[in-house]
């Protein structure tokens, strides 16, 4: 088993989580709703803690400690997928991108459930609980809002839209891909993206919103190799504002 | 997080005299007893009046107590002070959920409560419209401020409304893992590097005068609240309540190794009684009525939150529901 491969794998994961968990936390304070402040905030603390796990899986192969990887590093070298790095603006922007990432993330800790890298096969099944709430959120949400008033609808198409060519980019081929199925750690991204298309599917035609045309769509790529908005620096600079004030300090 | 002693001022009494003597004698007699009131039950007008102000403003200062820690949720230094600053400030939220439900049945509706702190009509903690400038002010509240909180609390979880006691119970058992959590933060801090230590001290410096005017004005200034204190609305003086904080917590700041900016705060040994330099209460009326460092600040949050949230609230709405008044 190639390490490379697996821990390309678990870093591009845990950034996501750690990125999206940050973002799911801005909302802590200034949600629509007292209850919508409150589930943003579960989820943070729950893709957080996530991402935590996975580092420490990173750090049992060889990498620096959880802190030290998540709080350190710049933003060339972190390996999210863009889509979670954007800024939250409005409401239906967060909610549509809730969705669709929860419901591929849900998928790809589904499918690792059969890893043949045993700690990762254990989390997986260790963070099942938390992600079932995740995706029955989005899709109660998504389902609400997607069939409610004209206002709703059109919000939640506009974001639609303009998250899609993000949304794809979460499946950027990896080099390691075939190494990863023939080593049975992950049935691979194409796979994943078939999966979650029908995912999404299933539920926007429980709404009044039209799907993407997904083969018109350019994928907004280069995250999982560093190649990051204009977002990504300040959120990662105002992560270890406090961090760096002595990183040798105990906090 | 909730200090109190700002909610009772100007009572007029005058609509007592105009209650059902017997029904009036009875609700005394429960009180006196040790029952709760509940939200059916027969209770004088200005009962419901207070109850309904003290509970808004307590659910009020929690969402925007939320604000000044919230903003530091993004900047932790580490998973472990981050994953607990997040659970620490979705509680307070959550606890505002809790009070605007347990306002709700008395019956003044949550958005109305909102309403009421937009326009600056109902008020809420003032301790909230100072700024955190740093980490350290960040875990001064979260250890000093939520100490302040649990006395307050603790003392009004005994009092007579029934669905605010049960609300407080489950605040204040949170509150004590904020306690603990604050605690920890500080200590890091207090036997960390000179910096650590420097930036906790200045937060003392800072928020000194803020916690002394937490608990309210002094008992020689502040309104009569007699009637209040029978029916078990209020629980415990503003001057009990501050003595009780001070008794608790100066001594642990002290023992850190930090000090406090005020010459004359002394216990007196015979009477157990804090001595200390009066607190400016008319900063205090200032910072109360809209004239703080963060007044605007926060509530422009809240409005910009509640503007940009009334369409999804509006997308929830159904044709065929209607009001209705939480269970207790």
């Amino acid at each position: 088993m190639s390490n490379l491969a697996l821990k390309e794998l678990l870093y591009k994961m845990a950034d996501d989580l750690l990125v999206f968990g940050h973002r799911n936390s801005e909302w802590t304070g200034f949600g629509p709703l007292l209850e919508e402040d409150i589930a943003f905030s579960s989820m943070a603390q729950d893709k957080i803690g996530q991402s935590q796990a996975l580092y420490q899986l990173l750090h049992q192969l060889g990498e620096q400690e959880p802190d030290t990887v998540a709080f350190t590093r710049n933003a060339n070298q972190f390996h999210n997928c863009t889509l979670v790095e954007l800024p939250n603006r409005e409401y239906d922007f967060s909610l549509v991108r809730h969705f669709l990432f929860d419901t591929a993330d849900a998928l790809r800790w589904q499918m690792l459930m059969q890893c043949s890298y045993t700690p990762l096969a254990q989390l997986a099944a260790k963070v099942r609980g938390e992600l079932r709430y995740h995706t029955l959120h989005a899709n109660t949400w998504i389902k609400q809002l997607g069939s409610a008033t004209e206002e709703s609808i059109g919000r939640l198409q506009q974001s639609l839209n303009e998250l899609a060519p993000y949304a794809l980019g979460m499946f950027e081929r990896s080099p390691y891909e075939d190494q990863l199925m023939a080593d049975k750690i992950f049935e691979g991204e194409k796979a994943l993206e078939a999966r979650w298309q029908q995912a999404i599917e299933k539920t926007l035609a429980q709404t009044q919103l039209t799907l993407p045309d997904w083969k018109i769509q350019t994928p907004h790529v280069g995250g999982r190799v560093g190649q990051h908005t204009e977002h990504l620096q300040p959120l990662l600079d105002e992560m270890s504002e406090v961090f760096r004030i002595d990183p040798g300090a105990e906090w | 997080m909730y200090g109190g002693g700002n909610t009772f001022e100007g009572i007029k009494t005058d609509s007592v005299a105009q209650e059902d003597p017997a029904k009036l004698a009875e609700f005394e007699a429960r009180i006196a007893r040790g029952e709760k009131i509940e939200p059916t039950d027969w209770m004088p007008q200005l009962y419901r009046k207070q109850l309904i102000r003290m509970i808004e403003q307590h659910a009020h200062s929690e969402i925007i107590g939320a604000l000044p820690e919230g903003t530091w949720i993004t900047r932790a230094p580490g998973f472990r002070r981050k994953m607990a600053l997040m659970a620490k400030v979705q509680d307070e939220v959550g606890h505002a959920q809790l009070l605007y439900s347990a306002a709700e049945t008395l019956g003044k509706s949550r958005e109305k409560m909102i309403e009421d702190l937009l326009s600056g009509k109902s008020k809420y903690s003032n301790i909230f419209n100072y700024p955190t400038f740093t980490w350290a002010d960040c875990c001064f509240i979260s250890w000093l401020v939520d100490a302040g909180a649990i006395v307050n609390q603790l003392a009004n979880a005994k009092g007579s409304y029934g669905p605010y006691c049960r609300a407080l119970d489950r605040i204040c058992a949170e509150e004590s893992f904020h306690l603990k959590y604050g605690h920890h933060c500080v200590i890091y801090l207090a036997s960390g590097t000179a910096k650590q230590r420097q930036m906790f001290q200045d937060a003392i410096n800072r928020w000194w005068a803020p916690m002394m005017h937490f608990f309210g004005p002094s008992d020689k200034i502040s309104a009569h609240t007699e009637v209040l204190m029978r029916w078990k609305v209020k629980m415990a003086t503003n001057d009990d309540m501050r003595n009780q904080f001070l008794d608790m917590y100066v001594p642990k700041i002290w023992e850190l190794g930090f000090t406090i900016p005020d010459p004359n705060l002394k216990k007196n040994a015979e009477t157990g009684k804090w001595a200390y330099t009066e607190p400016d209460w008319e900063e205090f009326k200032r910072v109360i009525n809209g004239d703080g460092p963060c007044n605007k600040e926060r509530l422009e949050v809240r409005r910009v939150a509640e503007e940009r949230g009334k369409w999804v609230r509006e997308a929830l709405k159904s044709p065929k529901t209607a009001y209705v008044t939480p269970l207790a």
